[in-house]
């Protein structure tokens, strides 16, 4: 009889146990990255596609060393965004690694090349510059560490298509004026600082004007050697 | 043979007392370090990107910018020639050791209700981390605000020192959480009302006021209006400081640094008392807030507009009733703070969003995003005053000309 009672109460307490479990998982947000990445869909688009404004860039498919070191560099003000440095203020390394690693997973189709509003001129300045590089005034070319596609490398640099004129050169400026540093040795910064505005303007024209390859991804971490020492690639 | 047991049971004894000195020592460093964190030393005396207490952080004032001194133990630059005695003393009285007066950024209207042991504590803890020889930079007030002098003024008006009494006829319980409270934690540093002098009366404490330079209001700890806990459950607070999630709400703004740099660290035991404290001083309602500055009719079109803002952006995390899906996307129905009187912080987390900090008992929150670049001043202010007002909430229907000061408040 006792046993009988006792089997009945185990029942009726596993079931309530399960009702109130499946009731918690009913009421709570999806126990996914993409829920919790949503505060940042609505500017670099949901797989990380980017979204009509110009100077939120695409995420998708970037190297996860890459989009970690700019979160590191955002959360710590080294890279400045008001918006940015806020929203990753108080977030730990281990969380803001599986967001790396989140939009570094995704995806996304490359948009079709924008058409551009510079002349055929100064696009093949740009592509020279891009694709050559100028000795002379210690430019190397962007392929050189960018990679023979643009796709990047991995862990940590990051494929150049995909990207709008205006963010590009932005960026470019960015780094020009010092607002934007990496990892000493910063490589960017120095190549940036060899470059005129006119420079800026042709490549980020340019860049932006490349179709998708048929690989997008970057390619894995030593396929090449870089020209020169950087801070955010370690050997 | 009875000689060398002797020597050898002497030196076993001398190699336990030493053991059991360095024991002690040890506890006392990590209580230091544990009290130092309950203080949130770090998030003045250590700038971002910088070395652990070394200072050089910018505190902007109304007054003009201060920078944070070094506290470490480098002789030359930090604390390595204080004694604890200097130590406690300017903790207790605001004064440095050789006299000269500490400007009031330094919260020891608060800290000087801390004990002497407390104090000794994070003194041997601040002489046990790594010194670091980094020279303090000097301060850039405004004329007249450079004269030192002035701070005696401030001090006879707002300070009164003195360690923390315990009041009988409370528990231990509650007079552990106030002297937390009100000492180490130094909540009425925001929590009250900042008037034009950089101070707060005593009968002013904690009862809210909008951070200076900061644009973010916070909010009073007394009234159930604001942010007082009186019908909180004892649960709810403790989640909500520990974790920086509740079923209530969640930690934004500032407080979500006080989250992540302090309180998550504090024992279940030391939260449990300051929820305690905190409960028990909240008072009953003050009368309903004054109606909207706005015409009926303006006001009523746009809540119309809010309903159809909030339905497309909003909805589908924090609910079509505002009940949202608590404790990772809060609630805004009876959500003390959607409802209360100054409505800056609703129209600052409608513009910038915002994640919860990452803590040990919610290292993976959840975030909103900013709304300032997809919502026009007049569709903030619609939603804001939505929100305000919906679902029983008794906020008060807000302006797109405050929505519009707002997107300019600082982000850091």
């Amino acid at each position: 009889m006792f046993a009988r009672y006792t089997a009945l109460a185990i029942v009726i307490a596993a079931l309530a146990a399960f009702d109130s479990a499946a009731a918690q998982t009913a009421n709570q947000p999806p126990d996914t990255m993409a829920a919790r990445v949503e505060a940042c869909t609505p500017c670099h688009g949901n797989k990380g596609e980017g979204t009509s404004d110009v100077y939120f860039p695409r995420l998708g498919g970037k190297p996860a060393g890459y989009l970690y070191n700019q979160l590191l560099a955002f959360r710590s003000g080294r890279r400045k965004y008001p918006p940015m440095n806020y929203l990753l203020e108080f977030l730990p390394d281990p969380y803001l690694e599986a967001m790396a690693e989140y939009f570094a997973n995704e995806h996304p189709p490359l948009p079709p090349p924008a058409p551009s509003e510079v002349s055929k001129e100064v696009l093949a300045q740009g592509e020279l510059l891009a694709t050559r590089g100028d000795a002379g005034r210690n430019i190397p070319a962007c392929v050189s560490c960018h990679g023979p596609g643009l796709t990047g490398m991995q862990p940590g640099i990051p494929g150049l298509l995909g990207l709008r004129a205006n963010y590009i050169s932005a960026q470019l400026g960015a780094w020009r004026y010092g607002t934007r540093t990496a990892k000493s040795p910063d490589c960017m910064q120095v190549v940036a600082g060899h470059l005129t505005e006119a420079d800026v303007t042709a490549v980020a024209a340019w860049l932006a004007t490349r179709a998708a390859p048929a690989n997008p991804a970057p390619v894995p971490k030593g396929t090449y050697a870089l020209p020169f020492g950087c801070g955010s690639q370690p050997n | 043979m009875g000689s060398k047991l002797s020597i050898a049971l002497l030196a076993l004894a001398a190699f336990t007392t030493a053991a059991q000195a360095q024991d002690k020592t040890s506890d006392i460093i990590a209580r230091g370090e544990y009290l130092a964190r309950a203080g949130d030393c770090t998030a003045c005396h250590t700038a971002p990107d910088g070395r652990l207490f070394a200072g050089g952080r910018a505190m902007p004032t109304p007054f003009g910018t201060l920078y944070t001194s070094n506290i470490t133990p480098d002789p030359e630059t930090g604390i390595g020639k204080w004694s604890a005695d200097d130590f406690y003393k300017t903790m207790h009285s605001g004064r440095f050791p050789d006299g000269g007066l500490i400007y009031p950024a330094m919260p020891f209207a608060s800290y000087t209700k801390v004990t002497r042991a407390d104090s000794d504590a994070i003194f041997a803890y601040l002489r046990s981390i790594p010194p670091v020889n980094q020279r303090n930079r000097p301060h850039e007030l405004r004329f007249p605000y450079d004269n030192r002098q002035l701070i005696l003024g401030w001090r006879t008006l707002f300070f009164s020192e003195g360690e923390f009494k315990p009041d009988p006829k409370q528990s231990a319980e509650w007079n552990r959480g106030a002297y937390l409270v009100e000492g180490l934690g130094h909540c009425g540093m925001c929590h009250s009302p900042i008037n034009a002098l950089g101070g707060t009366s005593q009968s002013d404490a904690f009862k809210g006021g909008l951070i200076p330079m900061q644009n973010w209001y916070a909010p009073s700890l007394t009234s159930s209006r604001e942010a007082g806990l009186g019908d909180w459950s004892i649960k709810d607070i403790t989640d909500l400081l520990q974790t920086g999630v509740s079923a209530r709400g969640v930690v934004y703004g500032p407080m979500a640094e006080v989250v992540h740099n302090s309180l998550q660290y504090l024992s279940d035991e030391d939260i449990r008392a300051m929820a305690v404290y905190l409960k028990g001083i909240s008072e009953p309602s003050p009368p309903p807030p004054a109606s909207s500055a706005l015409p009926t009719t303006e006001s009523s079109l746009l809540i119309s507009l809010g309903k159809t803002v909030y339905d497309k952006h909003c909805a589908s995390c924090h609910g079509l009733q505002g009940e949202g899906k608590p404790p990772h996307w809060p609630p805004l129905a009876n959500n003390q703070s959607i409802e209360m009187q100054s409505a800056v912080n609703p129209i600052r987390m409608v513009l910038n969003g915002g994640y919860p900090p990452g803590t040990q008992g919610n290292p993976m929150p959840y975030g909103m995003p900013p709304f300032a670049g997809l919502l026009s001043d007049n569709e903030v202010a619609a939603v804001v005053s939505y929100i305000r007002t919906a679902w029983g909430n008794r906020g008060t229907p807000v302006s797109a000309r405050e929505a519009n000061e707002l997107r300019s408040a600082p982000l850091n």
